[in-house]
């Protein structure tokens, strides 16, 4: 691919020169006006309420988990704005492949918080997304679902489908082998997949720093012959900005891209993490003033657009996302069929000994007392 | 009926399929313009085109990783990776991955995959192309694990494979690619992914084993007939499922087992068998079941590889030693 037929952003902010995308800075205040995209108020609403229902349903997530009401949970605090501008740009016919901290994507995708609860209370049906359209699972092996998002490309490809792959990886996954095979391969293959790297500073303890000597995560895109970006993660319109052009670049046949959003996880790695063991305070409070809600909610207060009741919002989301908690609290069953349904589509002679043995000494149990 | 190798009997049956699937891809190193490195999948991609059939980039991981993808979004991919020992750097993808996206998603998504390699010593070469680790697969839920002996069941068995809705670990025993030439029928025809084959019955002792394998108990099984012992050999087929059912019969029946197999014998598809022969058996159990197997060391190159690698002889001398037990 020449120059030429990059995306003017993708000439602009050249990962090589180590530049950043960002069109609203850490105060709000609009500095690329010219970059702005065409986004009416009503957009802009909407965008905000989805980013503050994701903080409010991470929040709360965590709480529960304190109180004991659900196993380990990944928080997704401070990248909201990367979640809710890649939701707003992904399609129902277009894939998800997500790791595991894109919450907000998710439930575009049409993934509700009872699922996103009933897989953290431990039960394969939360994180199965049924009803979410070309929504693969979450993974937890890092780096390994761009192998899957690449495939999944050329899939489309083949099927000669308009359908777009967006696919999430940290800044940690980007060491792992996965991260450079799958990009190698989609470059090769020019499959239309959007490559995110959340850039939150962190993988668990070790700092990006720790992870490579490159001078962003951005320019590894230039050794796979793909364009890529390094985007203000926290400034939600040039996220929207970098999905908007990566997307139409993709949905013309032209191939991956791969986008770096510079983030901060503000929360800790999982409810098991603590962070003051690695990191300071002060390092907290700072990026806390980049927080991508406070950055779009003074962009809006000074555009005049401000119109939301936050903290009755807040309040409803509050409600609904306990309601759904609850249903999923209450989902107790996990019928023993559950564990040997799934692993084929034929369940083999072995399994039905396994269980059918099984079986016996539950009732055998039963019948002891 | 046409006489085929091993090699042609996978070609023709990918042939097959490709032309009555258009859903199935073929890749891997080589697989393309070359044919593989044992020409398996020669003329398929002048016959079926570069986007059927294609060479991909020099990585395992990516290879079965992208496999995947395809698999869960319509396609049915076939993917060679070029020797048993060159698997590990995608073993992440196909334990990690492969094998549970259909439990992970509880059946929303499948993986309809075949990922074939060659294995198996006796070829007089370099290290990493002469190990037998279907004990690895195995061992891995959700994987089905499948091993042809004859150019006929390589045939029916991928086929099979190419129609399964599980991914499935195809291997093809490399010694024996061109060794046995055998009348294998031109039209389709599969055969089931979880029995056994008794390739001959026999009375005295059971003898099983899988690919390569075969042919060599064969060879043992004329010296003891010679010595008056009636042998029955099982061609296991299918690695995972195993054929509980199969075994339990033929030791029911001889009361003596013996399991020939290349791979190491300490955790191997031998001990796994012959815990089915002490549940199924044990009672009818005329001597202790028996493992020949490789030794718990690395193959040793062509110089040291016949120490290794299981001799007709040495497969007689167990058989006479369990007798006689």
């Amino acid at each position: 691919m020449t120059q030429d037929d990059l995306p003017a952003i993708f000439r602009d902010f050249n990962p090589l020169d180590d530049k950043i995308l960002q069109i609203i800075d850490r105060e709000g205040k609009l500095i690329r006006k010219d970059l702005m995209p065409e986004l009416d108020d009503a957009t802009i609403i909407d965008a905000y309420r989805q980013m503050l229902y994701e903080r409010t349903a991470d929040e709360m997530a965590v709480s529960y988990q304190r109180q004991g009401r659900m196993y380990t949970f990944t928080p997704n605090l401070g990248q909201e704005a990367i979640h809710i501008a890649a939701g707003m740009n992904i399609r129902h016919e277009d894939w998800l492949v997500p790791a595991f901290r894109e919450m907000g994507t998710l439930l575009s995708k049409g993934v509700t918080m009872k699922e996103m609860f009933l897989f953290y209370l431990g039960n394969e049906w939360g994180g199965s997304f049924q009803n979410a359209h070309h929504t693969l699972p979450i993974a937890i092996s890092i780096g390994t679902q761009l192998q899957h998002a690449t495939g999944v490309g050329y899939s489309v490809k083949y099927r000669r489908k308009d359908e777009t792959v967006f696919t999430f990886i940290g800044d940690g996954g980007t060491s792992e082998g996965d991260f450079s095979e799958a990009l190698n391969f989609a470059g090769v293959w020019q499959v239309p997949v959007i490559f995110t790297i959340q850039n939150n500073q962190y993988a668990i303890s070790v700092p990006v720093q720790k992870q490579t000597n490159s001078i962003n995560l951005a320019v590894k895109s230039v050794a796979f012959g793909i364009p890529g970006i390094k985007v203000d993660g926290n400034d939600f319109f040039a996220m929207y900005l970098a999905y908007k052009t990566a997307a139409e670049h993709a949905r013309s046949g032209r191939g991956p891209i791969l986008i770096e959003a510079l983030t901060y996880r503000l929360g800790a790695h999982t409810t098991s993490d603590d962070p003051s063991k690695y990191r300071k305070k002060e390092e907290e409070q700072l990026w806390g003033k980049s927080d991508p809600l406070i950055r779009l909610k003074r962009y809006m207060q000074d555009a005049g657009i401000w119109s939301i009741d936050e903290e009755q919002l807040r309040e409803q989301y509050k409600a609904e996302i306990d309601r759904e908690f609850t249903e999923a609290e209450n989902e107790k069953s996990y019928p023993l069929e559950d564990v040997f349904t799934h692993i084929y589509s034929d369940m083999p002679d072995e399994l039905r000994r396994q269980k059918s043995e099984y079986e016996q000494f539950l009732s055998w149990k039963e019948k002891r007392g | 009926m046409s006489v085929m190798t091993m090699v042609k009997a996978i070609n023709n049956a990918l042939e097959i399929k490709l032309k009555e699937d258009e859903h199935i891809v073929v890749y891997g190193e080589d697989v393309g313009v070359e044919g593989g490195v044992f020409r398996v999948t020669e003329g398929l991609q002048k016959k079926y085109g570069t986007e059927r059939v294609f060479d991909s980039p020099l990585a395992e991981s990516g290879i079965v990783g992208t496999a995947l993808g395809m698999a869960v979004s319509g396609l049915r991919p076939v993917v060679e990776l070029q020797f048993e020992g060159f698997t590990f750097p995608a073993f992440n993808q196909i334990l990690s991955n492969v094998a549970r996206i259909q439990n992970r998603s509880r059946g929303k998504y499948k993986a309809p995959m075949v990922i074939r390699f060659p294995y198996g010593g006796g070829v007089n070469a370099l290290e990493h192309h002469s190990d037998s680790p279907e004990a690895l697969f195995a061992h891995i839920p959700g994987l089905k694990v499948v091993i042809p002996s004859t150019p006929h069941d390589a045939k029916g068995l991928m086929i099979a494979a190419l129609e399964s809705n599980d991914p499935i670990i195809f291997m093809e025993p490399k010694r024996i690619y061109r060794a046995i030439k055998q009348e294998v029928p031109d039209e389709k025809y599969t055969l089931p992914l979880d029995k056994a084959r008794v390739v001959q019955e026999g009375s005295d002792i059971t003898l099983v084993a899988f690919g390569a394998m075969i042919r060599e108990c064969q060879k043992a099984i004329v010296m003891a007939e010679e010595a008056g012992i009636s042998v029955e050999l099982i061609d296991l087929r299918s690695i995972y499922p195993i054929d509980r059912e199969t075994i339990r019969t033929s030791v029911r029946k001889t009361g003596r087992m013996i399991v020939v197999a290349e791979a190491h014998e300490s955790f191997s598809v031998g001990s796994e068998l012959i815990a089915i022969a002490n549940e199924e058996a044990f009672l009818y159990l005329e001597a202790p079941p028996r493992r020949v197997g490789g030794f718990d060391t690395i193959v040793p190159l062509a110089q040291g590889e016949p120490y290794y690698i299981i001799s007709p002889d040495r497969i007689f001398y167990e058989i006479e030693k369990t007798i006689h037990f």
